[in-house]
């Protein structure tokens, strides 16, 4: 069998097309990778049966030469965020342990349409919300890049799985959604590209909420080439979700075409924070001169609410998580614990479906929420949060991008900073501001630290400028730093 | 006249305010496609975002909003151009997604009021607000031993809910701001007002003060679903809350509940226990932004409101004001006597429809609308009127029998032989005979006694066996007689 765990989606159309090879073939491969590959733990569901079906058809449709969609016969891993008619969805919670839909989310529609297919269902952590993989019901993800002293390293979260999967090989690409980082940053620990596009670009129907104001799917692949043909397979205007933008989806390959000559490239100084990793602060350095070499102007920058951002990161996101977890209450569907009546319906259920980081975020919403609270929590964070788009669109009007590293650290080892909430949060420090400013930005692999862990650089644009992202990001994947 | 309660230490006033919960009129709900229909079987009229399915997203229903502002133009009330839809928090088996989508502190409509008409006149009631809401679904207790059941057809349906001042000062003044705003609502097509179907219900808000001293602590009777309850509940908490207060003690602010079948109101939750909803936006959901294109578009397409036809009424039949209040109350009456009276006198068919039809209505507990009445039938029986082939009294006398059946006035009044003898010639024949028989009575009348007129008549009126029409008879008595 050809291992095709070194190629990308971008050279996989080439063969399918010139019928080299089959996506039956292809997806053969990708099967055995899972199955060989299973200790990783980073499909909560196979679906092999499903995934045969669609490349028996792509590759009809391949040999006839007309329908061809942007993925067509592309074997990807879907996040078990996606809800999958008939496929097991379960978010990564034993609440959802058997939960299986009866509806299509619109992303993963939209790929299926393209020709993609579905090897399985990825690993996260519980209702995404986690930076390590190390919070879902379904047991840890294991990084497949080991640092020298052969440490199992956590893939970053929230979708992890799908992570470590496209970086193992055990599929080209995968879906993942962000709502802090949890795209950016696995893609970072990993050595991925990780692209979260602007809020809107992807329809959240079918997608389990967490924080609806944030959440945004993108996808995670090898290169920057495969992130444009995933987005551009996942993005539409849906009129089944309200916060849908209806803006004009470009062609998002023509990133090819764009030239950086010229334009500026701002630097924000509160990124370079303390405790960031000299190493990191170093590959950020040789970024700059990257740009540099390519004829942008380097300049710097201020985001004077930075460091806000992660405080109210943590109060807009578990507000609206506890009221888009309040319906996981064991009437309808999911898991239900026998109880005595409504009270201990609710209780048992609850206490028994929900982890323990899902618990801590829910009790922190339900508070910022409470009277008496709201105003000092909840409404203060929705200001601050405006502050901070304010500061990207002073930045905007002097620059056109802005680069950043995406992690404040490299990937750690299994185990870490698992007693201390505080630490795990500060993993979103750079990527949540862009979250909250709703702007697209993507994490690109610059290269490995001396212990041969991969580091990740970030480049935020304005908003529905995804090309010029997609760009910034080939050039530093095209220096191979 | 105001209405006060007479406590041992004098007169109490009560002040009352409204939230009237209106189900919008709309083939499907607030933020999904699934049907509204009433009746369906249980849980099949139901959506993603009905049954609170992970992955489900609201979507506004624009018609419902469309109803919302109409609703809110026609109580003369702001329309916000931006309003924002808010989350409501609170865990109960019947509410799907875990808090129900409602408006806080924007809501689509703002400061408004409608006129009532009382009996020292109109009164204006301030209404503070309407917003929109879903519905949440339905408990059933009563179908199983163990288990509760649900029914989420209902769930997510679009609601108004309408807040008015506590303008309100007696049961009465509460039963008509709700029969004002029904008929509004039901004259603008915004709801069908049937309180039976849970379409139209109230929370009544209720506190008593001695007159002129401040506002009392208010207790909230919820979800009173007829007009009579309405009524009823406010009756007995005023005067419980009075007892309270005259035994030295205080009212606490709390939730009750009406009893219809024991007519009274009992304790449903403390304020302590009062649920904190923890309101925040949806960020499913985008403000809502309205044009003022588009409120002055709906502006123009507004029917003729009641307050309208009722003025209208007023100056084109010439009805008094209480007339033109009872006959435009309702959509369906006020058609119903504008067919009757084209080209008949006013004065005749109002007091047949508010007097005659209305009461044979009341007799038996029908509406107009669900009565086979028709307006032909009424005006058909009216023309015999008219045409003085038959008499009024007769016709009153034939009015019910008459609606009971099904024959249209000419082939009844056939049927039943009661058309007036108006033939003068006729008449003439029958006075004649009558002269003839009583000659000493023609000569006393000619000799100043005239009284005996009415004798002369009432002998025509019995030989005709009371179908002579009795102004022909008048007419040609008098000059047989002179």
């Amino acid at each position: 069998m050809t291992d095709f765990s070194a190629i990308d989606i971008t050279e996989a159309k080439k063969l399918l097309s010139q019928k080299q090879i089959t996506a039956t073939e292809l997806t053969e491969f990708f099967i055995k990778q899972i199955e060989e590959k299973k200790e990783l733990n980073c499909f909560i569901t196979n679906t092999f049966d499903i995934a045969l079906k669609m490349a028996k058809e792509s590759d009809e449709k391949i040999q006839k030469g007309s329908d061809l969609g942007i993925l067509e016969g592309i074997p990807i891993g879907m996040k078990d965020l996606f809800c999958t008619d008939g496929v097991k969805t379960t978010a990564g919670s034993k609440m959802l342990e058997n939960f299986v839909p009866f509806y299509e989310s619109t992303v993963s529609q939209n790929l299926w349409k393209n020709g993609a297919i579905m090897l399985g269902k990825t690993n996260m952590d519980e209702f995404a919300m986690g930076s390590a993989n190390t919070t879902s019901f379904f047991g840890n993800v294991l990084n497949p890049i080991r640092s020298d002293d052969q440490k199992d390293l956590v893939p970053g979260g929230s979708s992890g799985g799908s992570a470590a999967a496209v970086a193992s090989g055990q599929c080209f690409a995968a879906t993942g959604s962000d709502t802090g980082g949890s795209i950016r940053q696995p893609a970072s620990f990993c050595g991925l590209v990780g692209f979260k596009p602007t809020y809107g670009r992807c329809s959240r129907f079918g997608m389990v909420a967490f924080a609806s104001s944030l959440d945004q799917a993108g996808p995670i692949t090898k290169t920057v080439s495969d992130a444009a043909l995933m987005l551009q397979s996942m993005c539409s205007y849906d009129d089944k979700d309200s916060t849908s933008s209806k803006k004009l989806i470009p062609n998002f390959s023509d990133y090819k075409k764009f030239d950086l000559k010229g334009k500026k490239i701002g630097l924000p100084n509160e990124y370079i924070i303390e405790g960031l990793n000299e190493e990191i602060k170093k590959k950020f350095d040789q970024c700059i001169n990257i740009f540099k070499d390519c004829g942008a102007e380097l300049i710097d920058i201020t985001l004077p609410h930075t460091n806000y951002a992660l405080p109210t990161y943590y109060i807009i996101a578990p507000a609206e998580a506890s009221a888009n977890l309040a319906r996981y209450d064991g009437v309808r569907y999911g898991l239900r614990e026998n109880s005595e009546n409504l009270d201990d319906l609710y209780q048992t259920t609850r206490a028994s479906g929900f982890g323990d980081e899902v618990k801590r975020r829910l009790i922190i919403g339900t508070y910022v929420l409470s009277a008496g609270y709201y105003d000092a929590y909840y409404l203060k964070a929705l200001k601050v949060r405006q502050l901070i788009s304010n500061d990207f669109k002073n930045a905007f009007e002097k620059c056109d991008l802005i680069l950043t590293p995406t992690t404040p650290n490299v990937a750690f080892p299994i185990g870490e900073k698992q007693n201390d909430p505080l630490e795990m949060y500060l993993n979103d420090v750079l990527t949540v501001p862009a979250s909250l400013a709703g702007l697209p930005a993507i994490s690109v692999s610059a290269g490995n630290n001396n212990n041969n862990l991969p580091i990740g650089m970030q480049i935020i644009g304005r908003p529905f400028e995804e090309i010029s992202v997609l760009a910034a990001g080939s050039a530093i994947e095209l220096s191979k730093v | 006249m105001s209405f006060f309660i007479e406590g041992d230490t004098g007169k109490w006033e009560v002040v009352l305010g409204l939230e009237v919960h209106a189900q919008i009129k709309s083939n499907s709900k607030l933020f999904s496609t699934a049907s509204t229909e009433w009746g369906g079987d249980p849980n099949t009229h139901v959506e993603l975002v009905d049954c609170g399915m992970p992955g489900a997203l609201p979507v506004i229903n624009e018609f419902c909003v469309n109803q919302a502002i109409l609703t809110g133009l026609s109580i003369n009330a702001k329309i916000n151009e931006k309003s924002i839809f808010d989350r409501k928090n609170y865990f109960y088996p019947d509410l799907p997604q875990g808090y129900q989508i409602s408006q806080f502190e924007f809501p689509i409509v703002g400061n408004g009021f409608l006129m009532i008409q009382t009996k020292e006149g109109e009164k204006r009631i301030g209404i503070t607000r309407l917003h929109l809401e879903q519905d949440a679904g339905k408990s059933i207790h009563d179908q199983d031993i163990k288990n509760t059941l649900i029914d989420l057809n209902r769930s997510g349906c679009a609601l108004m809910e309408i807040v008015s001042e506590p303008d309100l000062r007696s049961p009465e003044e509460a039963a008509l701001y709700v029969k004002k705003l029904r008929s509004i609502l039901r004259c603008i097509g915004s709801c069908d007002g049937n309180m039976e179907k849970g379409n139209l219900r109230a929370d009544v808000n209720v506190s008593v003060r001695k007159p002129d001293s401040e506002m009392g602590t208010r207790c909230e009777i919820k979800n009173v679903n007829s007009i009579k309850f309405i009524q009823k509940a406010i009756e007995y908490e005023a005067r419980r809350q009075v007892e309270i207060i005259e035994s030295g003690k205080k009212i606490i602010q709390e939730t009750r509940l009406f009893d219809p079948n024991k007519g009274e109101t009992r304790s449903m939750r403390g304020k302590e226990e009062s649920h904190d909803y923890r309101y925040f936006p949806d960020p499913d959901l985008p403000p809502l932004i309205i044009s003022k294109e588009k409120i002055e578009e709906l502006k123009r397409s507004l029917p003729e409101l009641p307050d309208e036809k009722k003025s209208r009424f007023i100056s084109e039949y010439s009805l008094t004001d209480y007339d033109a209040e009872v006959l435009t109350d309702d959509q369906y009456v006020s058609d119903f006597f504008e067919e009757v009276v084209k080209n008949r006198d006013s004065k005749l068919v109002v007091s047949w429809i508010s007097v005659e039809l209305f009461s044979y209505l009341k007799k038996n507990s029908i509406e107009l609308s669900e009565s086979k009445i028709t307006s032909k039938k009424i005006a058909g029986l009216l023309d015999y009127i008219i045409s003085g082939k038959i008499s009024n009294r007769q016709a009153k006398e034939l009015f019910e029998p008459y609606l009971k059946s099904n024959l249209e006035a000419k082939d009844f009044i056939e049927k039943m032989g009661v058309e007036q003898v108006s033939d003068e010639g006729e008449v003439e024949g029958l006075i004649n005979r009558v002269l003839q028989e009583n000659p000493k009575m023609v000569e006393d009348y000619k000799n100043g006694k005239d009284k005996l007129f009415g004798f002369f008549v009432g002998q025509v009126m019995k030989e005709s066996k009371g179908k002579a029409n009795p102004q022909v008879v008048n007419k040609i008595l008098k000059d047989k007689l002179t």
